[in-house]
């Protein structure tokens, strides 16, 4: 039995003053995804059975390499940030620190390994 | 780690049975949540057979008929009798609402009555809220402001003003909102709940109150506020008809604007 007040316990560390920006790059990556997610599936759908050499020459079009280099940033960015909320309502104590920490190491090397990957290709 | 069972002693066992005597045609099978922490034995269902040709149109009225006429030992809260006190909030078929303005008519079949969910139980549909009344005292839910009121009247408020604080004032806080948030069973021990946050937002609307800021900053927290995932089982279960997904959402828009 605990012998805090209530209102200490309702109180605990106080407010972190944060927590705006990650609810606000959520959604921004949210919007940004939309249209990228969109052309990359018309684009891949256009390419159809087109062979290596033609899937190669249209990653190395500018446009494209931009394109995905931001398709790769948005999505990963936006799977830690999505990752964090759902880890943060359901895993708690000292496997919710380990979890995060995991997913934020994880979430920037795929974005990493992607970005090389399509600038090795590019350059 | 979210935990998938409950724990032995929580698990609810089916009790006893109360059969009508009256001999009526009209009987409603009601089956309640009995829980007595004195006994030491788990959670039972009792089921009771209530002459509904013989008891009032409200939920509440089987219970206060089954407390006077069949089963004494039966706890609850009731008050107002009239949706105003929030105290007969409780599970209903399987929704959080009041008692007392909940018609039996508006359910087909038998009726399952349990205490609020995912909250610590007194006794049978008794829930422990300490907790809910200590994250609304901890907002500070009255009137902050330097100014002193004027020496001759009321501090005055605009009627457009005083419109913005329809939906919000009229809550009880019955606390069927926040015990119906998934958010809230997780993390109530920090994140503040559906019902909090709109009294807070309550005062932030407030024309007259001069803390916005400070409240601003207390509620922007990844658990206190952003633990809303507009989930909206709040606005679907009050009972008064409000909306405090919206309320939430309206201090996150608040907390945005003061930073873009």
């Amino acid at each position: 039995m605990s012998l805090r007040t209530p209102l200490s316990e309702a109180k605990g560390l106080g407010s972190a003053k944060e927590g705006a920006g990650h609810w606000w790059l959520q959604r921004l990556t949210a919007i940004a995804l939309i249209p990228l997610v969109i052309w990359l599936a018309f684009a891949v759908a256009m390419l159809g059975d087109a062979s290596y050499e033609t899937v190669l020459a249209w990653l190395e079009t500018p446009y494209v390499a931009v394109l995905l280099i931001l398709l790769v940033a948005a999505t990963f960015y936006h799977t830690q940030l999505g990752l964090q909320v759902i880890v943060e309502d359901y895993v708690h104590g000292w496997l919710k620190i380990v979890t995060l920490i995991l997913i934020n190491f994880l979430c920037i090397v795929f974005a990493v390994a992607g970005i090389v990957a399509l600038l090795k290709i590019f350059l | 780690m979210a935990q998938f069972t409950l724990p032995a002693n929580s698990v609810v066992k089916p009790g006893k049975t109360f059969k009508c005597i009256t001999g009526s045609k009209n009987i409603k099978k009601v089956t309640v949540y009995r829980y007595e922490p004195e006994t030491g034995e788990n959670p039972r269902t009792d089921t009771y057979e209530v002459d509904m040709d013989d008891c009032g149109p409200m939920i509440l009225d089987i219970l206060i008929k089954i407390k006077n006429e069949i089963d004494p030992t039966l706890s609850f809260r009731r008050s107002c009798r009239e949706g105003i006190c929030g105290s007969c909030s409780m599970n209903i078929n399987g929704s959080n609402t009041l008692a007392c303005t909940k018609a039996v008519d508006d359910y087909k079949g038998d009726l399952k009555i349990y205490p609020l969910p995912h909250m610590p139980v007194v006794k049978d549909l008794v829930a422990d809220l300490t907790n809910f009344y200590a994250q609304y005292a901890s907002v500070k839910p009255w009137m902050q402001s330097d100014s002193p009121p004027p020496p001759d009247r009321e501090r005055l408020q605009s009627k457009e003003d005083r419109e913005k604080l329809e939906g919000l004032e009229e809550c009880i806080l019955c606390a069927c909102c926040s015990t119906s948030c998934p958010s809230y069973w997780w993390n109530s021990d920090r994140y503040l709940g559906p019902a909090t946050l709109l009294q807070a937002y309550r005062w932030i609307a407030d024309s007259r109150d001069e803390a916005t800021g400070e409240r601003l900053d207390e509620l922007e927290d990844p658990f206190k506020l952003y633990r809303c995932h507009t989930i909206m089982n709040c606005t679907n279960t009050c009972p008064k008809g409000l909306n405090p997904a919206k309320a939430i959402a309206e201090i996150k828009k608040l907390i945005v604007e003061r930073r873009n």
